[in-house]
C-alpha cells in the first residue's frame, strides 16, 4: 500500500474501505441470485476490481460524470448508487434504476452523475468524451470519468476520441482498467505494445497505476481530477487489476484460459479489502472490530436489499411501449 | 412569398436556432469555414464561433458518440454526416447508444441530438455516395426520421428537429441543396408526424417522400392531362408516420402507388403499402403498389444510374394501369 496515511484523513479511507466492501457484498449477492436462478439473465462481476472504481469515485464530485460497462456494478455503487434501486434493476423490478428496463448492464443513475453501463464494449468512449465537451462549452467544471476495459482498448472509437479529447483539451480522464482478460482471452493476445503508449501517441498524459492499491488510485485519481477541472485534460489511466470470477457468472470451467493458482494468487495476496483491513489496522485509523462490525452492517444491509427486490413488484406490463420517445407516453397506443 | 433555396433555408432554421438556444452547436467535418462540401453551414461559423461550429476529423463514429454524450448532459448537438451513407459507419453510436438510452434508463435519460445528413442518387457519386439509407434508421425503435421534400420542409422540420428532445435524423436530398421554393420571412416550424397534402385528387393516391413528391407531382400533372385526378401527399416524418392521413386518402381513391427512393425491398414503400393494405382493404379498388430503388448497388455510368431511381413516368405507367384496372406486374 502507498504510504500516504498523512494525505488522507481517518474519514476518506474508512469510506473508501467500506465502498469497496459494499461493491464486493453486492457483487456475491448477485452472485447467489444467479446461481440461485432467482435472477434473470447474466451478469459480470466487479470482485477484486473495488479499488478501482472506488479509489476513483471518491475523488470525484456526484455533478461529475462517468460511463460504465458491462462490468459496471463496482462504477455504480463507487458513484453513490442505492443498493435497492440496483438489486431491483438485477431482477427487472418497477423499482430499479431504470424500472427495469436496463438490467445489469444498463444500469444508469444520472442523480449521481453516472450516465450508464454500456453493453457495447468500448460504446461509451464517445459519450464520456461528449459529456466533457458540454462541461467545457458549458463552463460547468464537471470532470467526466470513462470507465473501461483492456479489451475496448481493440476498439478503434477509441482513438478517435482520444484524438478529438486531446484536441479540444477536454476534462476529461480514460480509466482503463486492465484485469489481464479480454473475456476468455488473455490480454496480451489481443493486444500489441503498451496500453499507455496508445494514449501517448496523442500527447495525453498517461500513468500505469496498481489498482489494487485503493490509496495509490485515489491519490493519483485527486491530482489528476483536479487539473482536469483546472483544463489541464485529457488524461489516461491504466489500472493493473484482476476479475476473481469468470466473463460472465456462467463462466465457470475456465482452466483453459487461466489457472486456479493464478486467481488464488491474486485473491489471496493481492486482494484490495485485505490490503486496505491491513493497512487500516497498521496504522491505527480502526481496530478489528470496527471493520468487523462495518461489514456485518454492510452484509445486513444487502442482504435487506435483496429480501426487499425479491418481493417487489415487477413493472406493469403497460410499461413495455414508454420510454421509447419523451414526448409520446405509449408509443403503440 | 420569397423564393430561396433548400440549403438557405436549412442554414436559416440553424441560425436562427442558434440564436434561441445557447446549447445548440453544429458537429462535423468541414462544418465551420469550409460551410460543408455543398456550402450549406456558411456563415454560421462566422456568428457563432468555432465553439459552436465545431471541425472534427474525419472520425464519424467518434464524433457521432460525442454528440450523444453532449446530448445526454444538456447541449443539443446538430451532427452533420456529409453523405447518408456515412451512416455505416455511425450505426453503433447512432442505433445501440443514442436511439435506445431513454428507454434503456427508464425514461431518466435524454438524447435531444440531430442528425442532419443526405440522400439522393443521380449525381455520379457511385455506390458509396448515393444511396438514401432512410429506411434502415427508421427501423430502429427510438429515433425519429424526417425526410423535408423542399425549403419550406427543410426547415421547418429541421427546427422542429432541434428542439425535440429525442434523436433525429434528418435526410435532405442533396440534388435538391439548389432547388428553391417559397418560405416565410418569419419564424416557422413543422410539426412531426403531420403528413401535407400537396394536391388533392379523386381517382388515385401517390405517396411519396422526400424528392419522391417532386416526382408524384410530375406524375400528377401527366395524370391530369389524361383525365386521372391524383393525390399527392408527403408524409415529412416517416417516423412518426401520420397514418391516419395516408389511410383516409386511401379510403377515398381506393388506388394508391408509394414512391421512395430507398431500395424498394424491406423499404419505406414496403411498410407504408402494408399499412394501408391493413387499415383500407375494403375500400381498394386495386393491390397498393409500390416503387423504390432497384435493388443494385448505385451504378456510376449515367446510362445505368438513371434508370435505378423513380420516375414520373414510371408512376405515371404505374398508376393509369392501376385506375383502367390492367393487372399489374411484380414492380
Amino acid at each position: 500500500m502507498s504510504n500516504a496515511k498523512k494525505k488522507v484523513s481517518a474519514d476518506d479511507a474508512l469510506r473508501m474501505f467500506r465502498q469497496m466492501v459494499r461493491i464486493r457484498t453486492f457483487e456475491n449477492n448477485a452472485n447467489q441470485l444467479y446461481l440461485s436462478a432467482k435472477m434473470p439473465g447474466l451478469t459480470h462481476m466487479y470482485s477484486g476490481e473495488e479499488a478501482v472504481a472506488v479509489g476513483i469515485c471518491e475523488a470525484l464530485l456526484p455533478t461529475d460524470k462517468i460511463t460504465s460497462t458491462h462490468r459496471g456494478h463496482g462504477h455504480c455503487v463507487a458513484k453513490g448508487a442505492d443498493f435497492k434501486a440496483m438489486f431491483c434493476e438485477l431482477l427487472g423490478k418497477e423499482e430499479g434504476y431504470c424500472r427495469g428496463k436496463g438490467g445489469s448492464m444498463h444500469i444508469a443513475d444520472q442523480s449521481n452523475g453516472n450516465l450508464g453501463a454500456n453493453a457495447i464494449v468500448g460504446g461509451s468512449l464517445g459519450i464520456a468524451t461528449g459529456a466533457a465537451l458540454t462541461s467545457k462549452l458549458k463552463k460547468t467544471g464537471d470532470v467526466a470519468v470513462c470507465f473501461f476495459g483492456d479489451g475496448a482498448t481493440a476498439q478503434g472509437l477509441m482513438y478517435e476520441v482520444m484524438n478529438m479529447a486531446a484536441l479540444w483539451k477536454l476534462p476529461v480522464i480514460y480509466a482503463c482498467e486492465n484485469n489481464g482478460y479480454s473475456e476468455y482471452t488473455k490480454t496480451e493476445e489481443i493486444a500489441a505494445g503498451s496500453i499507455t503508449a496508445r494514449a501517448e501517441a496523442f500527447g495525453i498524459e498517461s500513468h500505469q497505476v496498481d489498482g489494487q492499491d485503493v490509496i495509490a488510485v485515489n491519490e493519483l485519481s485527486r491530482k489528476l481530477v483536479e487539473r482536469a477541472r483546472n483544463g489541464e485534460g485529457p488524461f489516461f489511466l491504466e489500472l493493473m487489476t484482476y476479475r476473481y470470477h469468470g466473463h460472465h457468472v456462467g463462466d465457470i470451467n475456465r482452466e483453459y484460459y487461466r489457472a486456479k493458482s493464478e486467481e488464488q494468487d491474486w485473491r489471496e495476496n493481492r486482494d484490495p479489502i485485505i490490503r486496505m483491513r491491513a493497512w487500516l489496522i497498521e496504522n491505527k485509523y480502526a481496530t478489528e472490530a470496527a471493520l468487523d462490525e462495518l461489514s456485518k452492517e454492510v452484509t445486513e444491509d444487502a442482504e435487506a436489499a435483496v429480501a426487499y427486490a425479491l418481493e417487489a413488484p415487477y413493472p406493469d406490463v403497460s410499461e413495455v411501449d414508454m420510454h421509447v420517445y419523451t414526448d409520446v407516453e405509449h408509443v403503440l397506443a | 412569398m420569397r423564393k430561396i433555396t433548400l440549403s438557405k433555408a436549412v442554414n436559416e432554421a440553424l441560425a436562427e436556432e442558434m440564436r434561441h438556444d445557447e446549447t445548440v452547436i453544429i458537429l462535423g467535418e468541414d462544418v465551420a469555414e469550409a460551410g460543408t462540401p455543398f456550402k450549406v453551414l456558411s456563415g454560421l461559423v462566422e456568428e457563432f464561433g468555432t465553439e459552436r461550429v465545431i471541425d472534427t476529423p474525419i472520425s464519424e463514429p467518434g464524433f457521432m458518440g460525442i454528440g450523444v454524450g453532449a446530448a445526454m448532459t444538456g447541449m443539443r448537438p446538430v451532427v452533420d454526416l456529409m453523405f447518408g451513407d456515412f451512416i455505416f459507419l455511425i450505426m453503433d453510436q447512432l442505433c445501440n447508444q443514442a436511439a435506445k438510452t431513454h428507454y434503456m434508463s427508464g425514461g431518466k435519460l435524454n438524447v435531444p441530438l440531430v442528425l442532419r445528413t443526405n440522400m439522393g442518387a443521380t449525381r455520379r457519386s457511385a455506390a458509396q455516395h448515393s444511396q438514401s439509407l432512410h429506411a434502415i434508421v427508421a427501423h430502429i425503435p427510438g429515433l425519429k426520421v424526417a425526410m423535408p421534400s423542399s425549403a419550406y420542409e427543410a426547415k421547418g422540420l429541421l427546427k422542429t428537429a432541434i428542439r425535440d428532445d429525442n434523436p433525429v435524423v434528418i435526410f435532405e436530398d442533396k440534388l435538391m441543396y439548389q432547388d428553391s421554393a417559397e418560405v416565410p420571412e418569419e419564424e416557422y416550424s413543422i410539426p412531426f408526424g403531420e403528413a401535407c397534402i400537396k394536391r388533392e385528387g379523386t381517382d388515385i393516391t401517390l405517396i411519396g417522400t422526400s424528392s419522391m413528391v417532386q416526382v408524384c407531382e410530375k406524375a400528377a400533372e401527366l395524370l391530369q392531362a389524361e383525365g386521372i385526378s391524383a393525390e399527392v401527399i408527403d408524409p415529412r416524418t416517416i417516423v412518426p408516420l401520420d397514418e391516419k392521413t395516408l389511410v383516409a386518402s386511401a379510403k377515398k381513391t381506393g388506388r394508391v402507388i408509394v414512391v421512395d427512393e430507398g431500395h424498394q425491398s424491406f423499404g419505406v414503400t414496403s411498410e407504408i403499402a402494408s399499412r394501408i393494405n391493413e387499415q383500407a382493404f375494403y375500400y381498394l379498388d386495386a393491390p397498393t403498389t409500390r416503387i423504390g430503388a432497384m435493388d443494385v448497388p448505385i451504378p456510376f455510368s449515367p446510362a445505368l444510374e438513371d434508370i435505378t431511381v423513380p420516375t414520373p413516368e414510371r408512376v405515371f405507367e404505374q398508376a393509369k394501369k392501376l385506375v383502367s384496372g390492367e393487372l399489374i406486374d411484380a414492380a
